[in-house]
């Protein structure tokens, strides 16, 4: 097996560990490799072919692929080394690292601190339990997208949707410009999580039909799809019989949950978060083991990639100053929680409130638990009101923020709470 | 004879994620629709884009195109400016039956004036000239 040491290992060559690379470098950290599974680094982007990405980091609109040349551009120009085509098997407490690749064999590889950037995966038909054979024609939507975007192929003629997030809306419309009929979406919720803009793009101005409140209950078809069963479903979620509806079709898409990619973090005995599956994290996203950090959809679940280039440049950043030194060691494990209406919030603890720059805020990011309009977001520190900021509506499936600025981070106690106040319903 | 009116119609901004839900006051008149106010856009974007949306939508189109000489069957594509809705499908029909060879960089024109419409078709993806 072959032993190399470097500094700074990256897990993952997608938007997030492309940024924590860079900010790595540019905060002085100069022994960096970066490891990617793909052929080239990018990540998902690479099979982002639409439009939307960039509008809050560089002030343009960019395709995804345009979005990962910047930063490939930059880590070039940077002269970082990147090892593609690489697969990581293991990382442990140690910071050592176990790898493969065709060209360097096995590697074991030493690090000072990690950054793991490894993205996440699509949930499965498996993990859905829905009934029928195997036939052909059942695809995740980011397979489906990869297999005409990437590959060239188009997966099939007639398509229902199941799920109606980001990817499944966005492949409604590539599809039906390829010239597949996209017959139906079916969304199990009476909402959608994907943005809004997104069902105008893609739904509306297609004439495609979403279904809300509804469920695919059989897929019908032995060597191919012929067909499935879709039926609206009542407030628990279950599927009401007698609303039973058969659609012919020859391809399924699942857009039904995206799962942050955590199989090396767990194996290194990494604490992770049960609500964002993803590891628990302070304000450094410094991980429950020192010197390891992780950024992106990794760590939770983004809907814009602009703030996943914000969370790993201060990933990277962090990593550097651990290795050169520069980080604070308090740790004052000051316990973020999600209050009234609030799913989860990431960092889940605040650690050190000394060393900061008086113009650094801490970003506390964290998502609504339904939609809800007039509100108030609230953080509450000991029960002591901090910090409200007002907004019009908050969605589960669009990021919120809160800035916490320094001053302020100086006179925490030991608990905050981030809530969601709707103040006419709570003062009744 | 017919009376001007006005209505109100709700639009979604498509600008940014935030995904405005704006309200237009637009007047109907004999011949012609004209935009009077735009309520609930949270910059001035969203009025400007109610505007166009109502009178004139267009759309930037993402696609790919078949490339040749190259590791990869396809190279991601945009119109470099945005193009009327309903000449969308017909502009993706000549997107099909174009082929391009590598090597092929970012901002390439691939096609020009598509349609006649003065939109140009680019690429959005780098292929190099790497097929053995």
């Amino acid at each position: 097996m072959k032993k190399i040491e470097y500094d700074l290992v990256i897990i993952g060559g997608g938007p997030a560990g492309m940024a924590a690379t860079i900010s790595a470098k540019e905060n002085g950290c100069s022994s960096i490799l970066l490891l990617e599974r793909d052929k080239k680094i990018g990540g998902i982007l690479q099979q982002c072919i639409h439009n939307g990405f960039g509008l809050h980091y560089f002030g343009e609109e960019l395709t995804g692929p345009e979005y990962a040349y910047r930063f490939e551009e930059k880590i070039q120009e940077l002269n970082i080394e990147c090892k593609c085509n690489t697969m990581v098997l293991e990382v442990n407490p140690s910071k050592q690292i176990i790898a493969l690749n065709s060209t360097d064999g096995m590697m074991l590889i030493q690090a000072k601190a990690i950054i793991l950037a490894m993205g996440c995966r699509e949930r499965t038909r498996g993990a859905l339990l829905i009934p029928g054979s195997r036939p052909a024609g059942i695809f995740t939507a980011g397979a489906a997208q990869r297999f005409v975007n990437l590959d060239g192929y188009l997966p099939g003629k007639k398509v229902v949707i199941l799920g109606s997030g980001d990817i499944g809306l966005i492949m409604a419309r590539r599809l039906s410009l390829e010239g597949a009929e996209v017959k139906m979406i079916c969304e199990l919720m009476p909402f959608s999580t994907g943005l809004k803009r997104n069902i105008t793009q893609c739904v509306e101005s297609f004439n495609i039909t979403l279904r809300y409140n509804h469920t695919i209950t059989e897929i019908h078809g032995k060597d191919r799809v012929e067909g499935v069963t879709i039926a609206k479903v009542d407030k628990h979620r279950n599927p009401i019989p007698e609303t039973q509806e058969f659609i012919p079709c020859d391809t399924v898409l699942l857009s039904v949950g995206l799962i942050p990619e955590n199989e090396l973090s767990v194996s290194c005995g990494i604490a992770i978060d049960s609500c964002t599956s993803g590891p628990i994290v302070n304000e450094k996203m410094e991980t429950s083991i020192e010197g390891i950090f992780a950024c992106g959809n990794s760590v939770h679940v983004h809907d814009l990639v602009d703030f996943v280039t914000k969370e790993s440049l201060k990933a990277g950043k962090s990593a550097a100053f651990y290795i050169n030194n520069k980080s604070s060691k308090e740790k004052k494990r000051i316990i973020l929680k999600p209050g009234n209406r609030v799913k989860y919030t990431v960092p889940q603890f605040i650690d050190s409130t000394e060393n900061l720059d008086p113009k650094e805020n801490i970003t506390i990011m964290f998502r609504s638990t339904d939609v809800y309009r007039e509100v108030q977001i609230v953080i509450y520190s000991n029960g002591e009101r901090i910090k409200s900021k007002k907004k019009k509506i908050v969605r589960p499936g669009e990021m919120q923020f809160i800035e916490l600025e320094a001053k302020k981070i100086k006179l925490l106690k030991n608990e905050l709470t981030v809530t969601i106040e709707i103040p006419e319903e709570d003062m009744e | 004879m017919t009376e001007n009116f006005e209505e109100k119609i709700p639009m979604t901004c498509i600008i940014c994620p935030l995904g405005c839900s704006m309200e237009l006051t637009v007047l109907h008149k004999k011949n012609e629709r004209e935009l009077i106010s735009v309520k609930d856009n949270n910059c001035p974007r969203g009025a400007d884009y109610a505007k166009k949306e109502l009178l004139n939508p267009t759309r930037t189109l993402t696609s790919t195109i078949k490339i040749l000489n190259s590791s990869s069957p396809v190279i991601s594509v945009k119109s470099d400016q945005e193009i009327p809705i309903e000449k969308i499908m017909s502009a993706m029909e000549i997107i099909k039956r174009c082929t391009v060879e590598a090597p092929v960089s970012i901002g390439d024109i691939l096609i020009y004036d598509i349609l006649g419409t003065g939109v140009n078709i680019i690429a959005s993806s780098n292929a190099k000239a790497d097929k053995k």
